[in-house]
């Protein structure tokens, strides 16, 4: 019963997710010493697709219609499950993308199958079943969850696996989607997206500012240390409350949880809620001139100090490094 | 319009979690439970889209009699009545396989979920109402504007948003940016004492999935501070023993 990766193209391009998610999958088809097919939707050319091979992907199955190029949740999800019925597959796995997120509830439904979202690790495989970990609490706990079920839906937490080459050759098969009008409730009428900035939901670097930085007239300086490190920047609920930032950037409990390699808070006290969202950064450098701020005690590195007077430092530093 | 909005009742976001028995149970002793918060924008919206007559608002929650001060605060924020399905809600599938069931037998227009729960996070209600059901779904909605027998909806993609138009009846799930969460007022918080509050009866639904044990997150150790007029060394650390830049 093989191992079934779906990869999501953006614009005809996987992302670091993707490739993470056939990382994954191999490991996982190694364990359970079953076969792995990668199934990608969309209109990828022969260059792209020859990417996930690096991975592990010896089987690429490619549905390249037009009317699938853009996400379409009902009918991903019926094509996701078809192909899973076709291969027999057990698992099927995912990056914990915003369209995986609504998408893949959708497949565990229709193969009856158990589903885990946003898993952070491989999952332990025992007599009784699958153990799969993942954050709850918004990032305050992990919990080790039991997967009743003969197939399961994982989908992973991004930035949680990382990428592990191991080329194979790859074959290629296009495929043809069995879809009905049912399939196609939503319709696309825009996408609007800031190709300029990195997305922060699967960024390795993060650059995040609060209160602290007293309006949002301040935040160039920001926004000048989020690219100079390659890094997206988010900020803290009240900041994004009051309208300074979009409430895309909000991190925290009620906003989004990250795991970046590096999480820099600039003016951010710290509050219970905000560190839920940053629990799982590898490494978190906290600037703020209050030394009593809450951050620092989940803090690997930091400035007790003015952020006007340190963050320009730190660009400068950060030019350097780079120059 | 028939709005029903499913509700969760979590842990206020103050709580600091632990587990008792071995790791094997939250400590739900001294914490304070609240209207899941992305709940509280489904109703909002709800109540923005019902104004002058035009809608009726159903709260849906799978709960035991403990969450009914949380159902209550959602027929203070301006619900019309309510309806509890007296079960513990053990797992997303099993909740949403209580609610498609009650979904079946009321005809809803716009079913709105929270995003994702603040305790389990599993982000999959939504989604798996809609896939029992049949209808559209439309995950982590920013903006909802209704256009006849359509919507019109902006959802959040990576690095941006996509808008979509979807027919109605469908389901979506909220996030920041749908609407302002509201704070009840007198007049609400009276009203809603007697409202209709009717408890169901669970229907029996498989085991998916089973809790072993919660982890907390592994301590840090100390922090490492680097002084404010020497800035440009945590860069270096950044990079040379960090190695993250």
């Amino acid at each position: 019963m093989p191992i079934l990766v779906f990869v999501e193209q953006t614009d005809g391009k996987f992302k670091k997710s993707a490739f993470e998610a056939v990382s994954f999958g191999f490991s996982l088809s190694k364990i359970l010493k079953e076969t792995l097919s990668v199934l990608s939707i969309g209109k990828v050319d022969k260059a792209n697709l020859e990417e996930l091979g690096r991975y592990g992907a010896e089987r690429v199955l490619t549905v390249q219609t037009d009317s699938l190029h853009q996400f379409v949740n009902q009918a991903y999800a019926s094509l996701i499950a078809q192909v899973a019925d076709q291969i027999h597959a057990s698992q099927v796995i995912m990056s914990n993308s915003f369209s995986a997120k609504g998408m893949a509830p959708r497949v565990a439904v229709k193969l009856k199958a158990a589903y885990a979202e946003a898993v952070v690790g491989l999952p332990e495989i025992g007599t009784e079943g699958m153990v799969v970990k993942r954050g709850v609490f918004s990032g305050k706990a992990f919990v080790f969850e039991k997967l009743l079920s003969e197939k399961t839906v994982i989908t992973l937490a991004p930035n949680s696996f990382g990428l592990v080459e191991n080329p194979v050759s790859i074959q290629i098969e296009e495929i043809s989607p069995n879809l009905s009008p049912t399939d196609y409730g939503t319709l696309v009428k825009d996408i609007i997206r800031n190709t300029e900035k990195i997305s922060l939901p699967d960024a390795e670097r993060v650059v995040s500012a609060g209160r602290g930085m007293k309006g949002p007239e301040n935040w160039k300086m920001i926004e000048d240390l989020a690219e100079v490190l390659g890094a997206a920047t988010a900020c803290s609920k009240p900041v994004s409350d009051a309208g300074w930032r979009p409430h895309s950037e909000h991190v925290g409990q009620t906003g989004i949880a990250v795991s970046p390699n590096l999480y820099i808070a600039i003016g951010i006290s710290g509050a219970i809620q905000h560190l839920a969202g940053v629990s799982s950064s590898k490494v978190i450098v906290v600037v703020n001139k209050d030394p009593e701020a809450p951050f620092f005690k989940v803090a690997d590195y930091g400035i007790v100090g003015d952020a006007f007077e340190v963050v320009p430092k730190l660009i400068e530093a950060a030019k350097a490094l780079k120059g | 319009m028939k709005f029903l909005v499913c509700i969760s009742n979590v842990p206020d976001t103050t709580t600091k979690i632990n587990f008792t028995e071995n790791n094997t149970h939250f400590n739900t002793s001294g914490v304070q439970f609240i209207l899941n918060p992305y709940d509280e924008l489904s109703i909002a919206r709800a109540v923005e889209l019902s104004e002058g007559g035009k809608g009726e608002i159903t709260i849906l929650h799978v709960g035991e009699i403990g969450s009914e001060p949380t159902i209550r605060k959602a027929l203070a924020l301006g619900a019309d009545n309510a309806v509890r399905i007296n079960a513990n809600p053990k797992d997303a599938y099993y909740v949403a396989h209580q609610i498609a069931h009650f979904c079946k037998q009321n005809a809803f227009d716009i079913l709105f979920f929270g995003r994702e729960s603040i305790d389990y996070n599993g982000a999959q209600v939504c989604g798996m109402v809609a896939e029992i059901l049949g209808i559209p779904s439309v995950s982590i909605a920013k903006k909802l504007d209704l256009d006849g027998s359509k919507a019109l909806i902006e959802r959040e993609i990576e690095g941006g948003k996509e808008i979509l138009e979807v027919q109605i009846p469908f389901a979506l799930s909220s996030t920041e940016g749908l609407a302002e969460a509201k704070i009840p007022n007198m007049r609400g918080i009276m009203s809603a004492r007697t409202k209709p509050l009717t408890v169901l009866e669970p229907i029996s639904v498989p085991d998916f999935e089973s809790i072993i044990s919660f982890e907390s997150p592994k301590p840090r150790g100390l922090v490492k501070l680097v002084k404010s007029d020497d800035a440009e060394s945590l860069i270096s650390l950044l990079h040379s023993e960090a190695k993250v830049i």
